[in-house]
């Protein structure tokens, strides 16, 4: 999967798993950027990547993002 | 992962629409109970079920209502994080019928919460507290091999819930929910662990058998979540990384399908399981279409794989029948044709005496639903319709979106198992009438035929030779007590729910005049069919806090005879007048005039349709009806001074 493969379909996920309007989704995109984005709502986040892109993450994978370019490089890996 | 029990297939695929009928909440200006009831009807994911509860929160907080679902409080106890999981219940529940406020205290606070008196928890005086708890959180203490410190062990544990039951019974009141323990999937020695004492599997295995028979006899709530786990299989279900980062109890996968759990639970509660089931017949009862296969043509028989799926229905559907659902069926077909397998295929298990109201015609199905309720006198919400014809699903669906109507597999052979996945008849007591039920539908279908033979109204209640009895609760009669005031929505003057605890309060209390009624007949025995609860108002007046009656008694003016015996009880306790209040909900026009017919006076009525009716005690003769008349049970009236 390229790279605007994969930004599109994280746009999508982020629409499911975030409760406000469209959200612009680009590498620097992280916690801080968006409403609601807690602890709770990564997990959930990354749990619904996981299922998007049909992949599974290690913790210590999960651990290490810091922002969407990041989870990118990751499922890159993957895909 | 099994799909059916992960994406909750009995429940309709979410539309494409769904996002845009949940903005659209936000503009309607409610009621909103149908509309947020529609949008949670199908399997929505964790996200989906998360934004229906966050647009809810919303809705909530402008000030719209959400009737007409029925409001639950629940405080949830747990020791893992349920952030997560409370979106997905109060969502959740609004596919039951249920507008779910959820009271959460901080993480892992169980027994601080259950013990101290003006907790978070306590303070909020919920409606029922839901301890979820798994096998982390019991001091669970290995004793390899050790029967008595296995016992020990156990015994602690159990004592550990009863200290937190007590605390919230204490302080709170609330009705307790308890969840079995799912075990890990770790074994230690193997197969072996289910045997030997002390091991962690013998463990949970006995304190799921102590909590299922403390439940039964406490009237606590039981919630077995060790049963939901091994239906979907613990290797599954537990997610040790989801734990570890988050403190998941669970898969994530499988969020929906607890909060399905809880919120089918909470509506059994609030007595809005389903009654009835009702059967289409071609390939649903029996494999291919009787009209062009033919009484040797359709498959039923032991031997042919596709008649055995269609025997496992039949099973099913009987099986249901024994423990009092209603049987009906509703067929496009010529009647007399639909008839002939169940009187002539020997290979048949059901059979037409156990089919309450049989519909096989050409009409529509939805017309034909309507018209099966109406013969039972019961509302469109106690219908279950299952169908192997996905237009016919729609169609009903659509047309009588209170009907049930679980989607099916392409395969016949998980028929029986989709419709019992779904829950529908999810009960949380069990009454010795229930074991009745069936029949006494039945029954009527004769009592109305005689009706119609006899003619004359009053030779035909004469003609049934009628023992009606009296009793205040009791402890024998409580499941049922329970149940009828949760249940009954159409002759239900003032529809108050009450938990188990509440109903023994009112038992217990002196103060508080209580009425059971059973109705026997010539065709049998009716069983408990009227509940009435009066507490003290002023000084002299008992307010009539909840009268409601089985429609399958309308008609036999049992009505006035329950008033004759309250009328006794007054003059006994010295009460001179009683008062009485119907409530309008959307189910109990029934009884706009009760009052009026029992010669009450009317005081007022308000905008809501809420009118109040006082009958002087002196004076007062309510009309009779030939039945037989036993009061007994009642303590002699305690002495008191004229108002």
């Amino acid at each position: 999967m390229d790279e605007p493969q994969i930004y599109a379909e994280l746009t999508r996920v982020f629409q499911d798993v975030f409760d406000e309007g469209p959200i612009n989704v680009t590498p620097e995109l992280s916690a801080q950027d968006v409403d609601g984005w807690d602890s709770l709502t990564h997990i959930r986040l990354i749990l619904t990547v996981e299922k998007a892109f049909k992949i599974k993450f290690s913790t210590s994978e999960i651990g290490k993002l810091q922002n969407v370019g990041d989870l990118v490089a990751l499922i890159k890996t993957r895909t | 992962m099994n799909p059916l029990y992960a994406e909750l297939q009995w429940l309709p695929r979410v539309p494409p629409e769904f996002s845009a009928n949940l903005r659209a909440l936000a503009t309607s200006a409610g009621p909103l109970g149908r509309e947020v009831q529609a949008l949670a009807l199908p399997a929505l994911d964790l996200n989906q079920l998360t934004k229906l509860a966050k647009a809810m929160e919303r809705a909530r907080n402008e000030g719209k209502s959400l009737a007409p679902l029925t409001p639950f409080r629940l405080a949830v106890l747990s020791n893992s994080t349920i952030d997560m999981m409370v979106p997905a219940l109060v969502a959740t529940a609004a596919r039951h019928g249920i507008a779910l406020e959820v009271i959460q205290p901080s993480y892992d606070q169980v027994a601080q919460e259950a013990l101290t008196p003006d907790s978070k928890v306590n303070s909020a005086k919920p409606d029922a507290v839901l301890f979820a708890l798994d096998y982390r959180a019991l001091p669970l203490k290995l004793s390899i091999g050790d029967e008595e410190a296995a016992a020990a062990t156990v015994a602690g544990t159990m004592g550990y819930f009863q200290a937190m039951r007590n605390g919230i019974k204490s302080n709170c009141g609330a009705l307790c929910i308890f969840q079995t323990i799912a075990p890990p999937a770790e074994t230690l020695f193997g197969g072996l662990d289910r045997a030997l004492p002390g091991t962690k599997r013998y463990l949970i295995d006995a304190v799921n058998r102590e909590m299922a028979e403390a439940a039964l006899q406490s009237g606590d709530v039981l919630l077995d979540v060790a049963g939901l786990a091994e239906t979907v299989g613990l290797a599954d279900w537990h997610n040790a990384q989801l734990w570890n980062m988050a403190k998941l109890p669970f898969s994530d996968e499988f969020f929906p399908l607890y909060a399905d759990h809880v919120a089918r639970t909470l509506a059994a509660i609030r007595g809005k399981s389903r009654k009835v089931l009702i059967l289409d017949l071609d390939n649903t009862v029996w494999g291919g279409v009787i009209g062009d296969d033919g009484l040797e043509g359709i498959k039923i028989a032991q031997g042919d794989a596709t008649g055995e799926a269609h025997l496992a229905v039949q099973r099913m559907a009987l099986d249901l029948r024994q423990r009092g659902i209603v049987l009906a069926v509703c067929s496009k077909n010529t009647d007399e044709v639909a008839r002939e397998p169940f009187e002539k295929h020997p290979e048949m298990l059901l059979r037409l005496d156990h089919i309450a109201v049989f519909n096989a015609n050409w009409s529509d199905k939805a017309t034909n639903i309507q018209a099966i309720a109406g013969e039972l006198s019961l509302g469109l919400d106690a219908l279950v319709f299952l169908d192997d014809n996905a237009a016919e699903r729609g169609l009903v669906r659509q047309l009588l979106p209170q009907v049930a109507v679980p989607e099916l597999p392409e395969e016949p052979a998980n028929y029986a198992r989709t419709l019992a996945a779904a829950g529908y008849f999810e009960s949380v007591a069990f009454a010795a009438e229930d074991l009745k039920r069936a029949g006494f539908y039945q029954d009527n279908a004769r009592r109305a035929t005689l009706q119609k033979q006899v003619g004359g109204v009053e030779a035909y209640l004469a003609s049934l030779d009628m023992t009606i009895t009296f009793q205040p609760f009791d402890a024998m009669g409580r499941a049922r007590i329970v149940q009828l005031i949760n249940k009954s929505n159409q002759y239900n003057l003032t529809t108050r729910r009450y938990t188990d605890p509440e109903v023994v309060a009112a038992q217990s209390d002196r103060e508080v005049f209580t009425l059971q009624v059973r109705l026997a007949d010539i065709f049998g025995d009716n069983g408990m069919i009227s509940v009435v609860i009066c507490r003290p108002g002023e000084a002299g007046v008992w307010e009539i806090d909840t009268w409601l009656m089985s429609c399958r008694v309308l008609g036999r003016k049992v009505e006035h005879m329950v008033l004759h015996e309250i009328l006794k009880h007054a003059r006994a306790a010295g009460v001179h007048k009683l008062a009485g209040m119907y409530k309008p909900t959307d189910r109990n026009k029934l009884v706009v005039d009760h009052y009026a017919k029992l010669g009450f006076t009317k005081l007022s009525e308000e905008e809501s349709g809420l009118t109040r009716w006082a009958l002087l005690v002196e004076g007062a003769e309510p009309e009779s009806a030939p039945m037989k008349v036993v009061s007994q049970g009642f303590a002699a009236a305690p002495e008191r001074l004229p108002a």
